[in-house]
């Protein structure tokens, strides 16, 4: 049996390449793995093995020849000829292509259902920071796989005190304390992931998961696509995001963008207690890593919150906070109470505001978005974070493409300024968005 | 000290392991070695593509500890995975098809050689991002120790590895709270161009875990009896609830870091020397032989299975259909 040994490509981009020496001759017995020949490739030059066995039979190709393609036969050799001997090398062609359908649409749109804005039943007024903990702990008893790991969870209760009680409740194996040690605590809570456990990743803020990134996207975000959907992450990162109050460049940032970004994650930014808690709650509950963005500022804030452990919201779906005809503003996280302030003041100025608060960053509900903007006919976002982009530029790339000939000006967008965040009173109030800012803007926009 | 260097053992082949024992572990070894090597061919030919890390000469490594593993035990490793998905029992067909970017892969072609993983065969990954492995695993550690199944994790990871700030973080974690990780740590000498000693200020990579109470050994990862002597008591310790363990595995990549690597930055006869004087292959069958174990035809019958376990993979990588353009956008969420 007599088999071709082909040019070989032995870099992603080579082509042809050159033939620089042969290390074997006519009548040469070769076994896999003895070196056949020096090659020049685009990158290097390498030395190539052999694969079949058997008797080099003809050299097709002369030393030092140039620009041999890939896939040229450039010697012979005659197999052993016994039967369990190896097939010689097919010709290289096309793989077999897969019918050309049109692909589903984008994982990121989602069906929005009316959900009631004022709950019928009883509830109660809790803060931000106890609906989370009462989201964990209800989770907790619900699913023993569900646990909290973190610095400062357990024995100090929390940096933010949001994880009050937990270690009374469910003891040390379930209510971790790490070192400070985001990168590799992260990694180890996305690696009992993806053997079935649920983990709830505090970070003491998310300025800290910086470090952490890493696990967050390569290792949880991608895993499901890249293992053909069998390793999956039920994960929730949450803590602190954003800015809260005097504590300068590296302590103030703003993520929702960020992950907002990344395929493969679900990005949730609430404002009031009830979305806290029943979002934080579908959170740990859903099968993807989930990034969960709080508010420092908005913590020790009461709202009310429907009694019972079964309020759940549903991932994906922004709530129209004040209805209005003149403008949509959309906005999420803590600039939700700015923007409904600023409608209130827009109100006594003629202009009738409809406040969306977003809510879920990904997978972004533009269905709600969009029919507001069809009725109001203009659009301000408004996001605690910078601009360039930022949340506002996808919302506003999504009204220009879908709603753009119901629009009556230039869609708007207020955001932080384009600097790290200055510790000085005056300059950090000039940096944040403010309900000025916001009236400011929509006036604009509204051309009144 | 908590860190030991073993003496290479020089016991008598029989006396620690069977016949079948032997040939089954140069079986092992054969598979991933003319596996990988039909790997390379394919890439030259172009239906391979991209990044592609050969594991030829670390082949007793992974081979030696999957033989002292236990049914429950789990294992993750770096980019160059295809051995460890072989000794895990995965099948050359869907690593071959998941090289070549086919539906049959194990990812269904969506991972490629980096990102391959069997949940059912408890093999996570395959992974691209250098000492990401290492974290993971000791979350897998951390799951058995969670659910009490009596399984290890073992966590591979390469002298390169052995610099990424994770690890040490790993380390601490792991041994504060016993878990149960084997670490692993394949000293293939390079990290893609840079030996050893350019990169690591302490080249015994056993003894990095010492400031973190870690008990550690290096082992001849050239031979698979030392290897799985060494992973056997790595994993008693581990199972035992005494915490973590480190063991550093002495050994050799024959060709280049990846396929596109000419490897010049090696004295040019290291990796021949090496072949012809501590080659694992060569090393258990030269054991057999000389002590009669097993015979010339014992491994010809081998050397025919294994050649056709390899031509029908790539046979069979070849001919499977890339994915149907509609899993462009699946398991994105569950
Ligand atoms: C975080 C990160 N940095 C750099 C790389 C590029 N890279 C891939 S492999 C490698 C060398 C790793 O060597 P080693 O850990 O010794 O493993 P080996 O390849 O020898 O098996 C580098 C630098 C990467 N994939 N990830
Ligand atoms: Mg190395």
């Amino acid at each position: 049996m007599l088999i071709d040994i082909i040019m070989p490509a032995l870099s992603p981009t080579m082509e042809e390449g050159g033939l620089t020496k042969w290390l074997v001759k006519v009548g040469d017995v070769i076994k896999s793995g003895d070196l056949l020949a020096e090659i020049e490739t685009d990158k290097a030059t390498m030395e190539v093995e052999a694969v079949d066995e058997g008797v080099v039979e003809e050299l097709l190709v002369a030393e030092g020849s140039l620009g041999i393609k890939v896939n040229t036969p450039i010697a012979r050799i005659r197999g052993e000829g016994d039967a369990s001997a190896a097939p010689a090398p097919m010709p290289v062609s096309a793989p077999p292509v897969a019918p050309a359908i049109a692909p589903p649409p984008s994982a990121m749109q989602v069906a929005t259902a009316p959900e009631p804005a004022i709950f019928d039943g009883p509830t109660t007024k809790t803060t931000v920071r106890d609906a989370l903990r009462d989201a964990m702990a209800e989770e907790m008893r619900r699913d023993s796989d569900v646990f909290l790991i973190g610095e400062e969870v357990a024995e100090y209760q929390g940096a933010y005190k949001v994880s009050r009680g937990l270690l009374e409740e469910f003891g040390p194996k379930r209510v971790i304390d790490t070192p400070i040690t985001e990168h590799g605590f992260a990694g180890l809570a996305v690696g009992a992931a993806m053997a079935g456990l649920k983990p709830i990743v505090e970070f003491m803020t998310f300025n800290f998961a910086m470090q952490a990134i890493d696990h967050i996207i390569n290792s949880s975000a991608k895993v499901l696509y890249m293992s053909g959907g069998q390793i999956s992450t039920s994960i929730v990162f949450r803590g602190p995001n954003g800015a809260a109050s005097r504590v300068g460049a590296q302590h103030s940032h703003d993520y929702s963008s960020w992950y907002g970004n990344v395929p493969g994650l679900k990005v949730i930014a609430p404002y009031d207690a009830a979305d806290a808690k029943g979002l934080l709650k579908a959170a740990i509950r859903d099968p993807n890593p989930v990034v969960f963005l709080e508010h420092e500022m908005l913590y020790g804030t009461e709202f009310d919150v429907p009694d019972g452990d079964d309020h759940i919201v549903p991932i994906g779906k922004a709530k129209i906070r004040r209805e209005g005809s003149d403008v949509t503003i959309t906005a999420h996280s803590r600039m939700v109470g700015h923007a409904l302030i600023a409608a209130e003041q827009l109100a006594t100025v003629g202009i009738s505001a409809e406040v969306i608060d977003l809510r879920t960053i990904r997978p972004l509900d533009s269905d709600t978005i969009v029919t507001s903007v069809m009725k109001t006919n203009h659009l301000v976002s408004v996001e605690e974070g910078w601009g360039p982009m930022g949340v506002g530029a996808e919302v506003v790339a999504i009204i220009i493409d879908k709603a753009f000939d119901w629009l009556d000006a230039p869609p708007m967008r207020v955001h932080q300024k384009d600097t790290p965040l200055a510790y000085a009173a005056n300059l950090e109030a000039l940096s944040l968005p403010q309900v000025d800012d916001i009236v400011a803007m929509v006036r604009k926009a509204c051309n009144k | 000290m908590a860190a030991e260097k073993a003496a290479a053992p020089k016991v008598k082949a029989q006396d620690i392991a069977s016949r079948e024992e032997l040939l089954e572990y140069y079986r092992q070894m054969l598979l991933i070695r003319r596996f990988e090597e039909k790997a390379g061919q394919l890439y030259g030919m172009g239906l391979i593509a991209g990044f592609c890390h050969l594991y030829i000469g670390q082949e007793a490594v992974v081979v030696g500890i999957v033989a002292a593993q236990n049914a429950t035990d789990t294992v993750i490793t770096g980019y160059r995975d295809h051995g460890h998905m072989l000794a895990m029992g995965i099948s050359a067909r869907e690593i071959m098809a998941e090289l070549t970017g086919r539906a049959t892969g194990c990812s269904r072609g969506k991972g490629g050689s980096m990102h391959m993983f069997s949940r059912e065969k408890r093999f996570y990954g395959g992974h691209g991002i250098v000492g990401a492995q290492v974290s993971l695993g000791t979350g897998l550690a951390f799951a058995h120790r969670y659910r009490e199944d009596n399984g290890v994790s073992l966590a591979y990871f390469g002298d390169g590895a052995a610099n990424q700030g994770q690890v040490y973080e790993s380390f601490n974690m792991a041994s504060l709270w016993n878990l149960p990780v084997v670490y692993v740590i394949e000293n293939n000498q390079y990290a893609m161009g840079t030996a050893i000693a350019r990169a690591s200020a302490e080249v015994e990579l056993y003894k990095r875990g010492i400031s973190f109470e870690i008990k550690g050994e290096q082992v001849d990862g050239m031979d698979v009896l030392a290897v799985r002597a060494a992973a056997q008591k790595a994993l008693d310790h581990a199972r035992s609830g005494q915490g973590p363990y480190l063991l550093e595995m002495k050994t050799y990549r024959y060709r280049g870091h990846s396929m596109s690597d000419p490897a010049k930055y090696r004295p040019k006869d290291e990796s021949r020397i090496v072949r012809e004087t501590s080659d694992p292959i060569d090393h258990i069958k030269n054991l057999g032989l000389e002590n009669g174990i097993f015979s010339e035809d014992d491994l010809k019958t081998i050397d025919a299975e294994v050649k056709a376990i390899v031509a029908d993979a790539a046979e069979f990588a070849q001919t499977s259909p890339e994915p149907s353009v509609d899993e462009l956008m699946t398991d994105i969420y569950l």
